[in-house]
């Protein structure tokens, strides 16, 4: 079994502050991720999971260890070439949805596009692309509607759109669930598992066991370590289809 | 990202605050319009003077007493310096002159038939007086160097005061009774119109001789005898203007035995007052030009604190447009955009308010605007800079946030 490794982090740490007032949000964490895999990452608040998160996500660097990022070292990289590689490689899905207030679902999920320096494409082939992967996820018919028209399940799902538009390595949602009822919450999870089925990469941050059921793998995390990986039991899928590839 | 999209996101975020976005392009609209008026003004001006002289008669000198400017005191002191009217004669005689000419005025009432006008300009004036304000004969004709000699009662009236006086009728022929005095009108001017406040066709002109006896308004005057303030002297071309003006101060000098480093009367071209003029148009124009330089960076400022509202505002779009893959660049560039547009468009604002109110000020004032095409570049040009500038400082800002802080930002 050759499973290509998404993400790998080595001893990676984030530490605020300096001398003696510093604080280690990250004390040394080693992951790795696999294509295909469903991750959650768990942990009180104060664990450094959204520190964790927000280095995933090449939204900032860490103090020290490495981060490769499917196959490239991005631990040092420039705030330009992370910006580029958020673009290109990186989905987010917020608790709070994030989308820009009075724009379109559509224009909303195209905006990554936008930002593609490597795009040549036309508006017209854009706008194609971004309506298909609106219906997708299931709003079809809401293409033209702004987020306050939305609910929020409707929201977060525009979110799941532009955080795809791009083909990104790794989907990552923080709390994605965290501002939805019950209902529309499952409804996201069922969404993240088709996703997920179609062969993406997928890590969750949620201080929630429920949700965190939901994935492969749940990594919690406790004052900046890792505190336990528990595998959930639900991994056939995956496993059964990746020895079907290869 | 690509322009026409950076527009479209300016262009939309401008519109979604109209009030506010016309509230911040004020600053700009006024020092644009100002800029524009300036410019119509000052060269609505330069074109009145240059209007003028031309109209003064070309290639004018204009022999004046330095001891007139001191007032009636200096008169006395000097009389001896004084120009005269055997000055004036003299200088016929120089090569290059076409005419010369001294004038005396007089103001006096005007009877004729059943018609009286009071306070009307009467010009003692002499044989070239025609030649050299490049006045014109309808009728009639200009009283001879006999008549004035002899201080015949004649007159040529200027056409509007003919027709004032005489309707349509033709006055050759006819008498005015100028005060006291009976005149015999022999002849009447084309029309010249008004120049520099002289209005050449309401006046009647008579021999100078006659005004000396006749109208010499005050006992001041009188005092002056046969002593000129002014002598206007007709230069036949241009080329000759330099020399003819050496010739005169030299003759001029002879004859009142003073050195050529120290004379007591100023001989002015038409190009020495054409350049005191320009050099006062430039100097109101700069003054202006500070002006409309104020306003603009009162409108930058007023751009850059919105800038700063607006980043504010935004900080979590701009935590979002990050979070997907917007570079520091990109966010500038759209910062930028948004205080550019706003400028230029507060600039287009400026532009038709500046030209509206060059025309309604020439139409409404007595002043002269002309609008000159090429301010319109100058006008975006300021408008664009001070976006750009002003605009950086904020735009800057916007790009250097931390993209967690950002998105954390309620």
């Amino acid at each position: 079994m050759n499973k290509h490794i998404i993400i790998e982090t080595i001893d990676l740490k984030k530490i605020y502050g300096m001398g003696d007032a510093s604080v280690a949000a990250l004390n040394g964490v080693s992951i790795q991720i696999e294509q295909g895999e469903f991750v959650a990452i768990m942990g009180p608040s104060g664990s450094g999971k959204s520190t964790l998160m927000h280095i995933l996500g090449c939204l900032s660097r860490p103090t020290d260890g490495k981060y490769i990022l499917d196959g490239d070292d991005v631990s040092n990289l420039e705030n330009k070439q992370l910006a580029m590689i958020r673009n290109k490689k990186i989905g987010f899905v917020f608790q709070a949805y994030n989308l820009l207030a009075r724009t379109t679902a559509l224009r909303n999920v195209m905006l990554p596009l936008m930002y593609d320096r490597a795009d040549h494409k036309t508006q017209e082939e854009n706008e194609e692309r971004a309506r298909a992967m609106l219906a997708r996820v299931g709003l079809e018919k809401r293409m033209d509607h702004e987020p306050q028209e939305l609910s929020g399940g409707q929201q977060q799902r525009v979110a799941v759109a532009r955080a795809l538009i791009n083909n990104p390595v790794l989907l990552i949602g923080d709390e994605p669930t965290g501002n939805l009822d019950s209902h529309s919450g499952e409804e996201i999870m069922g969404l993240f598992h088709e996703i997920h089925a179609q062969g993406a990469t997928i890590a969750i941050v949620t201080h929630d066991p429920k949700i965190a059921a939901h994935t492969q793998r749940t990594i919690s995390l406790q004052d900046g370590i890792i505190k336990e990986v528990i595998h959930n039991g639900h991994d056939k899928s995956v496993w059964a289809r990746e020895e079907a590839q290869s | 990202m690509k322009l026409s999209e950076t527009m479209r996101i300016a262009w939309e975020s401008i519109t979604k605050n109209k009030i506010r976005s016309l509230l911040t392009m004020l600053g700009i609209i006024i020092g644009v319009a100002a800029v524009i008026m300036v410019v119509s003004i000052s060269a609505g001006t330069e074109a009145t003077i240059s209007d003028q002289i031309t109209s003064l008669g070309s290639n004018l000198v204009f022999i004046t007493s330095n001891f007139g400017r001191g007032g009636p005191q200096s008169f006395r002191s000097g009389t001896n310096n004084s120009l005269t009217f055997d000055d004036a004669t003299a200088l016929t005689q120089l090569s290059g002159v076409n005419g010369v000419t001294v004038e005396q005025n007089a103001s006096e009432t005007i009877k004729a038939n059943s018609v009286t006008l009071t306070d009307v300009e009467v010009l003692g004036t002499t044989l070239d007086f025609p030649t050299v304000r490049d006045m014109k004969i309808a009728s009639g004709n200009f009283f001879t160097q006999d008549e004035i000699d002899h201080k015949e009662k004649v007159a040529v009236l200027g056409s509007s005061l003919a027709t004032q006086l005489f309707g349509t009728t033709d006055p050759v022929g006819q008498y005015v009774m100028v005060g006291t005095t009976r005149l015999a009108v022999i002849g009447v001017f084309e029309p010249r119109g008004s120049v520099g406040g002289t209005d050449f066709d309401g006046r009647l002109y008579t021999p100078i001789t006659v005004v000396f006896e006749k109208f010499t308004p005050s006992q001041f005057a009188r005092f002056l005898g046969n002593s000129v303030r002014l002598i206007y002297v007709k230069v036949d071309d241009q080329k000759n203007l330099d020399n003819t003006v050496t010739q005169i101060e030299s003759l001029l000098a002879k004859r009142h035995n003073e050195t050529l480093d120290n004379l007591s009367f100023s001989v002015t071209t038409q190009q020495d007052i054409i350049s005191t003029q320009e050099s006062t148009t430039a100097a109101f124009r700069s003054l202006l030009a500070w002006v409309a330089g104020v306003s603009l960076i009162v409108g930058g400022i007023g751009i850059m604190n919105i800038m700063l509202v607006s980043v504010t505002e935004r900080t979590r779009e701009i935590g979002i447009r990050q979070s997907v893959g917007a570079t520091a660049d990109d966010i500038r560039i759209q910062f930028l955009a948004e205080a550019l547009l706003i400028s230029i468009f507060g600039g287009l604002i400026g532009l038709i308010v500046g030209f509206v109110g060059s025309w309604l000020f020439g139409a409404i004032s007595s002043m002269r605007t002309v609008i000159v095409p090429s301010s319109i570049l100058l006008a975006f040009l300021s408008a664009a800079t001070v976006g750009i500038f002003f605009g950086y400082y904020p735009a800057n800002k916007a790009a250097q946030l931390d993209p967690i802080e950002a998105l954390r930002y309620e």
